[in-house]
């Protein structure tokens, strides 16, 4: 019996990730977080809830925070995503933000973490370095964390902001 | 998610095209509710007509005394946008309270009102202010556009292309939010136009968006949050859900509005 094969309409994408220019064939239907992880073996970039909803997914495209679960990697085509990955280069120092995770213990399992810390970068790059813990509450009510409570979060966000300041490192 | 055809079309009139040649075919802009219904096999559209490649369709403008918006324009655009601040100020907040700040970089007004989900925030302002919205066949009032749960007078080759909202002389938008999901249990957007007072709500009618013309004829009156005391709205039609009963959203409605109200006295 002859095996029954569908036609997929395949869709060809380049983009820049982390300042590398990738290309890609894909299925229309696959996620940027599924073109980052599987394609690309970018795995700091999680999926959690898979609905839009806890934030574990979020990078960067053209500099602005989005759930890469909610993105079709086709919608991206021709963009620039920085992914967690992308922060810091390979055995250099952490990113300033990063960093103030790890002073703050801003983290407990960790899955939440890059995508908080991407949110927490992009919250600087738009509200500066002068963070309220009020603002900072607020403007995480797209990333959800299990484990914290999120006092260590709020702390290592504010702490990350003003070190941005002093950094190279956007 | 079911396969689908991807097209990527430059100009309106291509996107347009594309719906007439392409049966069920759906458009898609900041995509935060099409892709998660779509991974939920709720929907599977064969064809999927991507307008975020189209160029000139985001701006904010002030054109006479219209603030103009363009349907490509993101939440958080709109939230940020220092000219919808100065004129609609009500309008830049009720954007910002959309979602998350990740998906108000994703989701346009355009995708919104189209697909015009009985808990979003953009119809109650749209209706309040009476907007008029162009799409690439004509100019629609809002009384004309919205026509129940999800539904829109939108026709099958049908494009949003800008909405033009009058600016009000007052007017807020108070919104109390599901906590998990960030959508209106009830909204309650008040303006005071040249032309009259309105006073619109989103989340609790099981039709969509409505306005509640007792307390605008009260208001017409007296613009104070006093003009509102005992008067209520029946619970009759109502959303009645595990989030609130149909009493209970009657009763925010009330709250709210007066909330609004003395939001919109104190702004001014």
């Amino acid at each position: 019996m002859a095996v029954r094969t569908k036609r997929v309409h395949m869709a060809k994408i380049s983009m820049i990730v982390n300042g590398n220019p990738v290309t890609g064939n894909i299925d229309p239907r696959t996620l940027l977080v599924q073109f980052l992880r599987e394609n690309l073996r970018l795995t700091g970039t999680h999926v959690g809830c898979d609905t839009s909803q806890c934030g574990a997914c979020v990078v960067h495209l053209d500099g602005k925070a989005v759930k890469s679960c909610t993105t079709l990697a086709v919608m991206a085509d021709g963009h620039e995503v920085k992914t967690i990955e992308g922060l810091a280069a390979d055995g250099a120092p952490l990113h300033p933000m990063q960093e103030a995770f790890r002073e703050h213990h801003g983290l407990q399992c960790g899955f939440c973490t890059p995508g908080m810390i991407m949110t927490a970068v992009d919250l600087v790059h738009r509200k500066g370095h002068d963070l309220s813990d009020h603002l900072i509450r607020e403007e995480l009510e797209g990333n959800l964390c299990r484990c914290t409570g999120y006092q260590n979060i709020v702390a290592s966000i504010a702490a990350g902001a003003k070190a941005m300041e002093k950094s190279d490192l956007a | 998610m079911y396969e689908f055809k991807y097209h990527r079309p430059s100009t309106v009139r291509q996107a347009a095209n594309l719906l007439i040649k392409n049966e069920d075919a759906k458009l898609i802009a900041g995509g935060h509710t099409l892709v998660p219904v779509m991974k939920q096999r709720l929907a599977a559209p064969p064809h999927i007509i991507d307008l975020s490649h189209i160029e000139g369709v985001d701006g904010i403008e002030m054109k006479g005394r219209s603030l103009v918006i363009g349907a490509l324009a993101k939440h958080a655009a709109v939230a940020s946008s220092p000219i919808v601040g100065e004129a609609i100020p009500a309008l830049a907040e009720l954007a910002g309270l959309i979602g998350d700040p990740a998906v108000r970089h994703k989701g346009t007004i355009g995708g919104s009102l189209a697909n015009n989900d009985p808990t979003a925030d953009y119809p109650a302002a749209v209706m309040a202010l009476g907007a008029i919205i162009t799409t690439n066949k004509r100019k629609l009032k809002p009384e004309e556009f919205f026509q129940g749960l999800f539904t829109t007078a939108l026709e099958a080759d049908e494009i949003i292309t800008k909405v033009a909202f009058p600016v009000p002389k007052k007017a807020a938008y108070i919104k109390f939010r599901n906590q998990a999901s960030r959508y209106a249990l009830v909204g309650v957007f008040v303006a005071r136009l040249p032309s009259g007072v309105r006073v619109t709500v989103t989340g609790a009618g099981s039709d969509g968006v409505f306005r509640v013309e007792e307390y605008e004829a009260a208001l017409q009156k007296r613009f104070s949050p006093k003009a509102l005391d005992g008067l209520t709205v029946p619970a009759e039609g109502l959303n009645s859900d595990l989030h609130g009963s149909a009493e209970y959203r009657a009763h925010l409605i009330g709250v709210l509005a007066k909330r609004a109200v003395e939001a919109a006295n104190n702004r001014a």
